[in-house]
């Protein structure tokens, strides 16, 4: 007898990717007893078949912390969308507290400023106390120090002990050298005066520096979490509940993570769709403009796909699930995205370079800034313009704009891409697109819509077109054959009335028949009239030449024994094809068509939509060869295609675009997948990896010039020639500007959008 | 140069010297990832103005598994970044944050915080 089975959920705590999900699943499956155990990492939950005399829930759970993971009892707070929530709002608390310590560092610097400058009023200086007046300075700025700046040095300190430096060690080391000789300068006067030096304070640069740099952060942290704004965005799409239809009829709403594989789901107008599946009732137009950027409502009726996140407009229908949780297009697409944000570009090799030596070796300039001005400087000001260098030096050099230079427009521009469609597998691919100087496109799928369409229907003389039209119908709504539907939806276009057909029969190789209106109908090739010995008059025969002329498949239709017209099918040129070549080509690429049909066809489809050179009768096999070939000649090449049998080539191409969505074997081939069908879709992924390329550019040129001429101003280069010397307060308002500047200039993507097809 | 002066290069000069010695030159400690009984190798990782360890071997084809504890608030270390393994991860302070992933390659592959200050190696062997 077969042993029972039990079947058990739980609640994964701790999961974080979906290859944490395959860990636990692995732990599972492994553990006796269990039979099956699929964990899905989307909602967090395991679900195991087990044998209860062999394993327990207890047993269960221990595999799943042998794993490195929790198991909680059933609580909704812990799905993935609440841990974001409560990401957010970690950063959110960190803000305020960022502001709070700006805006206490701002209202002293404000006080400590004009204080500090009362030495340039000689006469004012006179009636004050200099000792008095530093104190009080030191009391001021001790706030600044230990409650607003404190995070510099606590973190500087952390990374001493680590090895490794950052931006806060600059901070750190700057303010503090100020701040200590200051204090120096405050207690022990009289030390100063004796080696023949003013004791001057710096409590106003302390303090300025420790604001400005604050600033700088505030504003750094507002434009950064704006970078990540599409992601989150996208993520935020998901419907929260969805309304099952139970097998007794019943609706009921239940919370998104509980919907199960093959449920019922109803959707009514206005409504989100839940989750991915299939139509088995009804009809409506859904808006997909969040998945594919196709700004128009897409129709579905029974047998169509729908997409989690998608918004139903017009009617209502009833949908199968076929995918929950991680599986929806809207979760792969939120991880093709983070995915792409997370990977580096070449262009960012060098900015990596220099900025993981980029502290230590500032630390030593500065130093041997201070050694230098000591040296050569007038014995009386030495000691100031040493450390007035020194900190300038550690100031002004702050990394931030390098290292926010690249990944900030990548991140906007990865999202941005998603919003329209463009889906960009990594920064490398963002790069590459940028190269290319030649587009090659496979014609079917790409520039044709990849399935066939009635282009002319021609009845014999003395047939009525409409009639006609109907028996035509009649008779192909019943067969399964690609042509056949092309005329069903030809005929649905041209909203021919519904009649019906008797006695169906499809002939193989040839076509079909069928009884309409008590007269028999015979639809297909050639031999099938000729067979049935139907003769086709010099009309009808015309007609059919021409149609072959053109390349098209003719279908032929005989009604009572007689030929009654013919039906050219052909797959059609996109009504946006030729527009998106045309700007492909304005952009200065070349264009280059390949297909495995005849010369013939390929003159004529190459020709209407105005592409000079083409590759016909291409077998799927020599697709990548075709590449190569182009590749040979020194271009770089981005190939478009939309099949499987497209997958080698979109490989072997300098950057691979997969159209529609494509299939799975596709789209991890190509390097951008373009949900639209659509080669409008193209010339957005290049125009976007160009302006994106562009944004890049201008970053690292402002974070390496910024650099490379305030490093050498601040340590005093200027001085010897005109008398030019940073001030460290600049400095810091220089530093703050940077970083902000560049994130500036990367938020600007954000205003991207796709010339209008 | 009077005395000071020349005290002053000299220490200047060390001062420089110990910087690159301490941040460029000096050998630092490498832990091996400890291998759990379902055959994922685990490393824990304290985050707190670096990255302790910062160079971790692992083995190439079995899973690896990085628990980051985030042991500060400082902004600097906020997100995690694995490039070679397209990883961008947030790390919330006080909290642990596991990164799975699995090394086909030998090679040494870098991580670091968004801004690429803060930098640690997995080294697959």
């Amino acid at each position: 007898m077969e042993p029972t089975t039990k079947t058990e959920t739980l609640d994964i705590e701790g999961m974080t990717c979906a290859s944490c999900a395959s860990f636990v699943e692995k732990s599972l499956t492994r553990t006796p007893g269990v039979q099956r155990a699929v964990v899905n990492f989307a909602t967090e939950k395991a679900t195991i078949d087990y044998l209860p005399t062999q394993a327990s829930p207890a047993t269960l759970k221990e595999a799943v912390v042998k794993a490195g993971y929790g198991v909680t009892e059933r609580d909704p707070d812990t799905s993935a969308a609440d841990r974001q929530a409560e990401i957010d709002q970690q950063k959110a608390v960190a803000y305020g507290k960022l502001k709070r310590r700006f805006w206490v560092a701002a209202g002293l610097a404000v006080l400590i400023m004009p204080l500090s400058m009362l030495m340039l009023w000689p006469a004012l200086m006179q009636q004050m106390n200099m000792q008095v007046l530093n104190y009080g300075l030191l009391l001021l700025t001790l706030p600044v120090l230990l409650y607003s700046g404190r995070e510099f040095y606590v973190s500087a300190w952390n990374g001493f002990r680590h090895r490794a430096a950052n931006m806060d060690t600059l901070i750190a080391v700057g303010t503090g050298a100020a701040f200590l000789y200051s204090l120096a300068a405050t207690v022990v006067p009289g030390w100063f005066t004796r080696q023949g030096i003013m004791p001057e304070v710096y409590y106003d640069t302390t303090a300025t520096i420790i604001a400005l740099i604050l600033l700088g952060k505030l504003l750094e942290l507002r434009a950064k979490t704006q970078t990540s704004a599409a992601i989150k965005a996208l993520m935020g799409l998901q419907a929260k509940t969805a309304r099952v239809v139970r097998p007794g009829g019943q609706e009921v709403d239940v919370p998104i993570e509980q919907v199960q594989l093959n449920d019922i789901i109803l959707v009514r107008p206005g409504e989100k769709v839940a989750t991915d599946g299939l139509i088995e009732e009804g009809h409506s137009a859904v808006d997909e403009a969040m998945l594919t950027g196709e700004s128009l409502p897409v129709e579905k009726r029974g047998g169509d796909l729908v997409f989690g996140a998608t918004l139903n407009k017009t009617g209502s229908f009833r949908f199968r699930v076929t995918k929950v949780g991680a599986d929806t297009l809207l979760s792969q697409i939120v991880k093709l995205v983070e995915d792409a944000q997370g990977s580096r570009a070449p262009i960012q090799r060098l900015a990596d370079k220099v900025s993981a030596v980029f502290v230590p070796t500032v630390v030593v300039i500065a130093i041997l800034t201070f050694v230098l001005w000591f040296d050569l400087a007038p014995v009386e000001s030495r000691l100031p313009l040493a450390l007035v260098n020194f900190v300038a030096v550690l100031i002004i050099a702050c990394p931030c704009a390098l290292g926010l230079a690249t990944p900030t427009a990548i991140m906007v521009s990865t999202g941005k891409g998603a919003e329209h469609g463009v889906l960009i597998r990594n920064a490398e691919a963002l790069e590459k697109a940028h190269q290319v100087d030649t587009v090659l496109l496979d014609k079917t799928g790409t520039i044709t819509r990849g399935e066939p369409a009635v282009t002319d229907f021609v009845p014999a003389p003395g047939q009525d077109a409409g009639a006609l039209l109907q028996v035509v119908a009649a008779v192909e709504r019943q067969s399964e054959h690609p042509l056949a539907a092309a005329v069903v939806r030809y005929a649905e276009a041209q909203e021919a009335s519904v009649i019906a057909a008797a006695g169906f029969q499809a002939i193989e190789g040839k076509g079909a028949q069928a009884v309409v209106n008590s007269q028999p109908v015979l639809i297909g090739n050639f031999r099938l009239l000729e067979e049935a010995g139907i003769s086709l008059p010099p009309a009808v025969r015309q007609a059919a030449d021409a149609l072959l002329a053109q390349a098209k498949t003719v279908l032929y239709v005989a009604v009572a024994g007689q030929a009654a017209g013919v039906i050219g099918v052909a797959d059609t040129v996109r009504e946006t094809s030729a527009t998106a070549i045309k700007r492909l080509q304005a952009m200065g690429l070349e264009v280059v068509m390949m297909t495995g049909d005849t010369p013939q066809t390929a003159a004529q489809v190459a020709q209407q939509v105005g592409i000079a050179r083409y590759f016909a009768e291409v077998l799927p096999a020599d697709k990548a060869g075709k590449v190569k070939e182009l590749q040979a000649e020194g271009r770089t090449v981005a190939m478009v295609g939309d099949g499987i049998n497209d997958a080698p080539a979109l490989a072997q191409a300098d950057i691979g675009l997969a159209m529609g969505g494509g299939t799975d074997v596709a789209m991890e081939a190509a390097g951008i997948t373009l949900m639209r069908s659509d080669l409008q879709g193209v010339v957005t992924a290049i125009d976007l990896s160009r302006q994106t390329i562009r944004t890049i550019k201008q970053n690292l040129f402002f974070a390496f010039i910024y650099n490379t001429l305030g490093i050498p101003i601040a340590a005093g280069l200027l001085y010897p020639f005109f008398g030019i010397l940073l001030s460290p307060m600049l400095a810091a308002g220089a530093m703050a500007l940077s970083s902000v500047s560049v994130l500036t200039n990367s938020l600007r993507l954000r205003g991207f959008s796709p010339l209008p097809s | 140069m009077d005395t000071t002066e020349i005290i002053v290069t000299l220490v200047g000069l060390a001062l420089a010297a110990f910087v690159v010695w301490y941040f460029f030159l000096s050998a630092r400690p490498t832990t091996s990832a400890v291998s759990s009984s379902g055959g994922v190798q685990q490393v824990d990782i304290t985050v707190k103005g670096g990255y302790s360890p910062d160079v971790i071997e692992v083995e190439r084809g079995k899973p690896v598994q990085l628990s980051f504890y985030r042991d500060e608030e400082n902004s600097c270390s906020e997100e995690l970044l694995l490039p070679d393994f397209s990883i961008r991860r947030d790390l919330p302070a006080f909290k642990t944050t596991l990164v799975e992933l699995l090394p086909q390659q030998a090679g040494t592959f870098a991580f670091t915080c968004g801004m690429g200050m803060l930098r640690g190696r997995l080294v697959v062997k």
